[in-house]
């Protein structure tokens, strides 16, 4: 691999960048691999490449019916934090978040993780004591967070209004090592980081059936061929619970719509990520200048990569609110993705009733910021049989009733 | 230069001159004029820098496809940034200004980039700027972001108005030019109720510009007459300035009205969003001309060759006094003879076909122009403005065989169907190979609910580009529309056409054919973006061989107007570098909207206080009028005190406690839920829906119930009160009364949907006010007649009583430990008994008191609070309510769930009190800490606190929360550490601080 | 943007106007059943690619719950039916079979 700098650019520039080689090798299908994981998203290809990196594992091969990074990866608003209060969720997220400020350095590719910092703003008193639970559990998990006045608010995003005649702004949960990465990076820069490893990650390759014996999983086919695998890894947010039912077993799972858009690109107006829950919005603003908005997502089980206008109307709403200098902008484009959604709303990581095929899903609508502890962890769950980031999102944990659920400050009552 | 002509223009009326500003410059253009027409007619060429080269850019187009021309519009509440000039229609006083530059449009530092453009290919970024790793955050990007974006952030809020608009039609036809006028016609005819939106202010499209004729005559006169037919239906709706945004499931489809840009200060919406359900679309949207890919082909003066034929007809503007014509179809000739016509020199017209065009290139040659067949552009001269061209052998790699002086170039690599909304909601495309153009398959439209194809392709859009064929085409459609509507179209045939024949293009996707790097490097296929020919190249190499990899890396079709020049001429380049057909490459994925809509108008009406409309209860008004600091609770406000003048919040408070518990306190408990639960199987069902037994509850008599989903999980509480044997009144908490009622019904309805049960929310239909205190019952003997004493009413009963002349409800019970009843009216009465419970209270010092008094009295005497000691995890069980869940009762709501081995684990945290050893208040969410960290490095927890207050009762903080064996452990002290790391330390007591034995309210 | 008739009033309806409810026809398991069962009742939901079978309520009208039969790939609605009964009606499952040649849902295919 050649390795990637403003030296190397220069040099290539008087050649006409003629010399640049492939970011990643587009192989044929050998007949075995020791691991195969289905799905070259984000989760799929970091999956592989602490695979490589931390066991030693590269007779690898990573099937992709598509394109590289072309599901959710692809498709999110790059928002990475861990300001999460479940033990096991601030674990796994922690730990992706210190990988993504070393990623462009440990890749040589730059996937332009920018620690602008998040805040999550508390507009009810109810949302306050929620997150100055998470201020202090965050502080005993060793996450960086704090709880911040509104006027710290307005100083770090002085479009914001922090006097809404409806919802004002009482303070908020700031990360301030928290922020965005460029996404599509990611998946490339892991990707070429794997194919220099030497392995093979295989575009336009559809898993068409999941073969076993005596209930461990022998390999798959595809419609390139049957290839062989001593042990397996699904990685395929939105299409789990179809590859599951070809290993043969149900997944707690639902996929639906998630919805984002962007406005037409602007000089730089904020500098920090701002997510209001209370109002369901939230807006970041790309290196490129375009302000990055989240959606809602559709209640109902939807394959289309598409969703309901009324999410996006109740989204721009509060925004338009909340920063009342956005309503001359223009919505540039809107999209969707299929998002598995599980009956906690985190994720499975987990050995699955298949021997040796493990499953990695249902990240909802918090994939991205994950990419690289899910990707650290279930790489260790699969060349270990365990993994503390992993353990506690079992697929059992549903049959016991030790859910993980971080939705537990948005119930309001009294 | 650039210039006004001295007669023509059909949209102008040159008796109304108009004057704007650019840059500051005073500029004139008249009525009828866009932005765009009235720039040129300055011979404002330059307008605006690219997005990464800052390179000078003009404008390239006469429509919604321009990449280049955008400007920051208006001033202050009333500035927009990136406003494309072609569609924006040019009113008195107009103010805009360029984008993108420092510290001018004229001189820009940021063109730097452009002489650097050699070391900035496709993807550059991903390659650099790796280290050192602070400088990314610190240096890099923050470079990058003042250079990037495009234009100025608006700071002001924005004054005007938008709405939504919902409409329902059978046939909705997008698109006013002949295609559209005749496929609305046809769908009108058939008695349809039919919708035509044109997104310009003009009916008719293309067609006056392009010429032809239609029954015998001018476009123009085809055009009036359907439009005055269609004006004579009652079952046609016409608009103008409105624009197809996006098509979604199920013909829902978007529409986008700008009402009032051309008019700013009319009365009125700016933007109107129209909602529509149609039954069927016809997408009668037209086509886009593509440039040509040849170097230099961003230079300002290098225009579609469409463009310069709409500015010289429509406006009166000439481009350029000298027009070279670069093509390879006939269309452009038409430029070339209308130029030519207006008396415009044109040196030639270069087509790269080598057997040139059919009956225009006749024409053409006919007037004079000089035609080069087999020919391209190899170099554009000129920066800022077009000098010359170098003319090639399009077979050849670029050699120079002349060079022709031009002040512009009209350029045209054919056209492509609008397809956009077709492809929104998932109609696909083929790619018609002799025409090379993608097209709608009609095999493949998008399907609605019904699983038929509810939109269709008309005209141009269709990939018809001669006038009979369109209107055949569109009259079809319009036809076909209607009768997919359950209408039945007229026996009659589409109007007859005719235009010259033409020879059939030949793709050209590289000026010239062979192009060396150098020229490739200069070939732009992005204008906005800045991305050329050598960057798909280059994209294709690294092995970036999707469509969708190509777009991404290298920025192509991601700019303000998403591609709409670019895009097939770049996946053309890619198929070409990967050695495949252009249909196996496929085109990126189509999204809403076709162009940019304002936020504004999607947040429609709802804005400042009609933002989320609030609910009130009878007394809210009081409260607001007496100090009331607001608390959102669900959709409702209610009062988190009540500030006197002077005081603090957590005087306010202190100050409503200490009131309450010493004499009389009112609380405005109007937004508890209320349900009517009725019907024969009524208790039967109350006891599945609670944890409690309630089908014995006499009467008269009130009980506290809990009630969890099916997961086991503990989501609601309140007071239950049986009516009579066949109804019960069910209190649920404020945020909870809608889920609940909605939970009651779903299980009666999907579940148990022979059981005689019927339930009602009557929560807004009663006012209930807390009447707590000593004096509570002193206060109500004062109204009342009623036996309210111990006997009269004890404790968790309720009777209907007269108070104050109101028929009343009155409930004995008590969140608060104190004697204490809630009295239930009309909600049309609340009012009226809130002022006489006022009156009558004066002497006991009545004081109403807010929802933190409230949760202050309930955590002294220890009673738990839904979303505090509750958050979705917790089972009734954590709490030490085993009282409260019948053990009689074979099944429950969350029974099951909670047998299962997590829910019935020894270790869960359970609930306790906590006192702090200092008498200090704990804080809110703190965490109990135990030995060690676990496996991923976290510190080991044992608890954590759920409700923390200052009892102004006992002047100490008082804290419940859930630790680990926290009843067995009582007197054990816990360390609960501040975010700041300061340690506070809390003993395990019981959680009932006040009144243990229940004497208060039991008097 | 789905557009649904109630079966109960008969409005035809914009998605806004209803509440999705998730699968339909499920059984209830309660005390007494095994943590499969419990499990496989609360959690482990159909999540098919194409005919689906599901409840909605039509919260911002008559109130009542029904039944859709939906393509989740196509969006194609099937038909809506009461949602007190246990199984599909013949003539969705008619339809379903013409339009959608050896579909298959739990066991009413």
């Amino acid at each position: 691999m050649k390795r990637y700098s403003a030296f190397a650019v220069a040099r290539e520039a008087l050649r006409n960048h003629m010399g640049w080689e492939r970011a990643w090798a587009s192989p044929e299908p050998k007949k075995k691999y020791d691991v195969i994981i289905i799905g070259a998203g984000g989760h799929g290809l970091a999956t592989a490449y602490y695979l490589g990196r931390n066991f030693g594992i590269t007779n690898v091969a990573v099937l992709e019916k598509g394109w590289l990074g072309g599901g959710n990866t692809g498709r999110n608003t790059t928002i990475i934090r861990s300001n999460y209060l479940q033990d096991p969720s601030a674990a796994i997220y922690e730990k992706s978040r210190s990988l993504y400020e070393t990623l462009s350095q440990d890749l040589n590719y730059n996937i332009m993780y920018s620690p602008r910092g998040v805040m999550m703003l508390a507009q009810t008193q109810h949302e306050v004591r929620g997150y100055e639970r998470t201020a202090h559990a965050n502080a005993l998990q060793g996450v960086a967070t704090e709880f911040i006045s509104p006027s710290r608010v307005k100083e770090l995003v002085p479009i914001i209004n922090i006097d809404g005649p409806r919802y004002p702004v009482l303070g908020a949960l700031w990360q301030a090592r928290a922020g965005t990465a460029r996404h599509d990076a990611v998946a490339w820069g892991y990707a070429r980081a794997c194919s220099a490893m030497g392995m093979d990650i295989i575009q336009k390759c559809e898993v068409t059936g999941i073969t076993r014996e005596a209930g461990r999983v022998t390999g798959v086919t595809t419609n390139r061929g049957d290839i062989a695998c001593d042990k397996l890894g699904i990685v395929v947010a939105g299409h789990s619970g179809h590859l599951a039912d070809m290993a043969g077993f149900r997944l707690p799972i639902e996929s639906v719509a998630l919805q984002a858009l962007v406005s037409e690109p602007i000089k730089p107006c904020m500098d920090v990520v701002v997510m209001a829950n209370t109002v369901h919005g939230y807006m970041s603003q790309s290196d490129k200048g375009e302000m990055v908005i989240g959606g809602g997502a559709d209640g109902y089980n939807n394959y289309t990569q598409r969703g309901s206008f009324h999410h996006i109307e109740e989204t721009v709403r509060a925004l338009v609110e909340t920063f009342p200098m956005i309503a001359r902008l223009k919505m540039l484009r809107q999209w969707g993705g299929i998002v598995d959604m599980t009956g906690d709303r985190s994720p499975i990581l987990s050995r699955t009733p298949l021997e040796n095929c493990f499953i990695n899903c249902g990240w909802g609508t918090g994939g991205f910021k994950a990419i690289p502890g899910s990707g650290w962890g279930f790489a260790e769950l699969m060349a270990k049989g365990h993994s503390p980031l992993c353990d506690a999102f079992s697929l059992n944990r549903f049959r016991e009733g030790r859910f993980i659920d971080e939705s537990v400050a948005a119930g309001v009552a009294h | 230069m650039s210039t006004r002509l001295a007669k023509g223009g059909r949209l102008l009326n040159r008796g109304k001159p108009l004057d704007f500003t650019f840059n500051g410059k005073n500029l004139r253009g008249v009525e009828g004029d866009t932005l765009a027409s009235a720039l040129l007619a300055n011979d404002q060429m330059l307008v605006g820098r690219s997005f990464k080269y800052h390179r000078p850019r003009g404008i390239v187009a006469s429509g919604a496809e321009e990449p280049n021309a955008l400007v920051g519009l208006g001033e202050e509440a009333r500035f927009e940034p990136n406003q494309r000039v072609t569609t924006t229609e040019l009113f008195d006083g107009l103010t805009c200004a360029s984008q993108n530059h420092w510290p001018s449009l004229e001189f820009d530092v940021g063109a730097i980039n452009s002489r650097l453009a050699r070391f900035l290919p496709a993807g550059f970024y991903y390659k650099t700027f790796i280290h050192p790793r602070p400088f990314w955050k610190h240096v890099y990007e923050p470079i990058i972001r003042q250079s990037a974006g495009l234009g100025k952030a608006p700071r002001d809020r924005d004054r005007d108005r938008y709405e939504h608009f919902y409409a329902f039609f059978d046939v909705v036809v997008i698109g006013g030019g002949v295609a559209g006028l005749q496929a609305a016609k046809a769908a009108g005819a058939a008695g349809a109720k039919v919708l035509l939106m044109e997104q310009t202010p003009h009916w008719g499209g293309r067609a006056p510009v392009d010429g032809g004729l239609i029954e015998g005559a001018p476009p123009e006169n085809f055009i009036d007459r359907t439009l005055a037919e269609l004006e004579a239906m009652e079952n046609v709706t016409l608009r103008t300035r409105m624009m197809g945004a996006g098509v979604y499931d199920h013909g829902y489809l978007l529409g986008y009205e700008r009402v009032g840009d051309h008019q700013p200060d009319a009365h009125g919406p700016r933007h109107r969003l129209w909602r529509i359900r149609a039954g069927q679309i016809v997408t009668a949207t037209g086509a886009i001309e593509r440039p040509l890919s040849f170097a230099g082909n961003d230079v300002p003066g290098v225009m579609l060759a469409s463009a310069i034929r709409d500015y010289a007809v429509n406006y009166g503007v000439s481009v350029g006094d000298r027009t070279v014509v670069v093509t390879n179809n006939d269309d452009a000739y038409r430029t070339a003879i209308t130029l030519k016509q207006l008396g415009l020199e044109v040196p030639a017209i270069i087509d790269a076909r080598p057997g040139g065009g059919g009956a225009l290139a006749a024409e053409a040659v006919a007037l004079g122009i000089r035609v080069e067949n087999g020919r391209g552009v190899a170099w554009v001269k000129g920066r800022k403005r077009v000098e010359g061209v170098e003319i090639c052998a399009q077979a050849g790699e670029g050699a120079a065989l002349e060079e022709i002086k031009c002040d512009a170039v009209a350029m045209s690599g054919g056209w492509s169907p609008v397809v956009h909304l077709w492809s929104h909601c998932g109609g696909k495309l083929y790619w018609d190979e002799a025409a090379a153009m993608f097209r709608p398959d009609p095999d493949k439209a998008p399907t609605g609910a019904d699983g038929e194809g509810f939109v269709r392709a008309a005209g141009a859009a269709d990939g018809q580009f001669d006038l009979a064929a369109v209107l055949d085409n569109a009259d079809a459609a319009g036809k076909a529309a209607a009768q997919a509507t359950g209408h039945k179209p007229q026996d009659t045939a589409a109007p007859k056409a005719e235009a010259k024949a033409e020879n059939p293009i030949e793709p050209v996707w590289m000026m010239p054919q062979g192009a060396s790097i150098k020229l490739r490097m200069k070939a732009w296929l992005d204008f906005q973006n800045d991305v050329k020919v050598s960057d798909v190249q280059l994209a294709a190499r690294e092995g970036f061989e999707s469509v969708e990899h190509a777009k991404r890396y290298t920025t192509l079709g991601m700019a303000t107007d998403q591609g709409k020049l670019s895009n097939i001429n770049g996946l053309a380049i890619l198929s070409d570098a990967l050695g495949q057909p252009i249909p196996q490459t496929g085109t990126t994925t189509f999204r809403p909207p076709y162009t940019p809509i304002s936020l504004a108008s999607i947040a429609g009406e709802a804005r400042d206080a009609a933002f989320q409309p609030i609910r009130k209860t009878p007394m809210h008004d009081w409260h607001a009028a007496h100090g009331a600091y607001w608390e959102p609770v669900g959709a409702w406000r209610r009062p988190y005190c009540f500030q006197r003048p002077g005081e603090t919040i957590e005087d306010a408070v202190q100050r409503e406690v200490k009131a309450t518990r010493d004499s009389l306190g009112l609380l405005d408990a109007s937004t508890l839920g209320k349900i009517i639960v009725k019907g024969p199987d009524a208790g039967r069902f109350l006891d599945m829906l609670y944890t409690n037994m309630m089908s014995t509850l006499k009467p008269g008599r009130c009980r506290y119930g809990l009630m969890c989903n099916e997961n086991g999980f503990l989501m609601d509480d309140g007071v239950v009160a049986r009516l009579d044997d066949d109804t019960f009144l069910c209190h649920t908490t404020t945020g909870g009364a809608d889920t609940i009622h909605a939970h009651m019904e779903e299980w009666l309805q999907t579940e148990w949907w022979d059981w005689k049960v019927y339930t009602a929310n009557v929560t807004e239909q009663y006012a209930q006010i807390g009447v707590v205190g000593p004096k509570s019952r002193k206060v109500l003997e004062k109204l009342s007649d009623d036996d309210l004493s111990a006997e009269g009413l004890s404790f968790m009963g309720w009777k209907d009583i007269e108070l104050a002349g109101l028929k009343a409800r009155a409930f004995r019970i008590s969140f608060s430990g104190e004697l204490s009843y809630e009295i239930s009216v009309p909600a049309g009465q609340g009012r009226a008994l809130w002022d006489k419970l006022l009156e009558a209270g004066a002497e006991f010092g009545v004081t109403p008191y807010g929802t933190e008094a409230l949760h202050i009295m309930r955590a002294e005497k220890g009673f738990i609070m839904i979303g505090d000691e509750t958050d979705g995890t917790v089972i009734p069980q954590d709490l030490g309510l085993h009282w409260a869940i019948s053990k009689k009762k074979d099944d429950y709501l969350g029974k099951r769930a909670q047998a299962r081995s997590h829910m019935t684990d020894p270790t869960r945290w359970k609930l306790v009190g906590l006192e702090t050893l200092d008498g200090s208040t704990l804080p809110d969410g703190a965490y109990a800490t135990a030995e060690g960290a676990n496996a991923n490095g976290q510190r080991n927890v044992q608890g954590r606190v759920t409700s923390t207050y200052h009892s102004p009762t006992l002047g100490r903080g008082i804290a419940m929360g859930l630790v680990l064996n926290g009843p067995d452990r009582m007197g054990d002290v816990l360390e609960f550490p501040r975010v700041d790391g300061h340690v506070i330390r809390a003993k395990i007591v019981e959680p009932i601080f006040y009144d243990k034995d229940g004497e208060k309210q039991n008097v | 943007m789905l557009i649904l008739t109630c079966p109960c009033c008969g409005v035809t309806a914009e998605e806004t106007e209803f509440h999705p409810g998730g699968e339909a026809h499920l059984t209830r398991y309660g005390p007494g059943s095994s943590d499969d069962e419990f499990h496989g009742y609360l959690f482990e939901k159909v999540n098919p690619k194409g005919v689906h079978f599901e409840r909605w309520r039509h919260a911002n009208g008559c109130g009542k719950w029904f039944h859709a039969a939906r393509c989740t790939v196509t969006l194609e609605v099937f038909g809506t039916y009461s949602a007190q009964t246990t199984e599909p009606p013949q003539h969705i499952k008619d339809k379903i079979s013409a339009k959608r040649p050896g579909w298959s849902w739990r066991e009413f295919a």
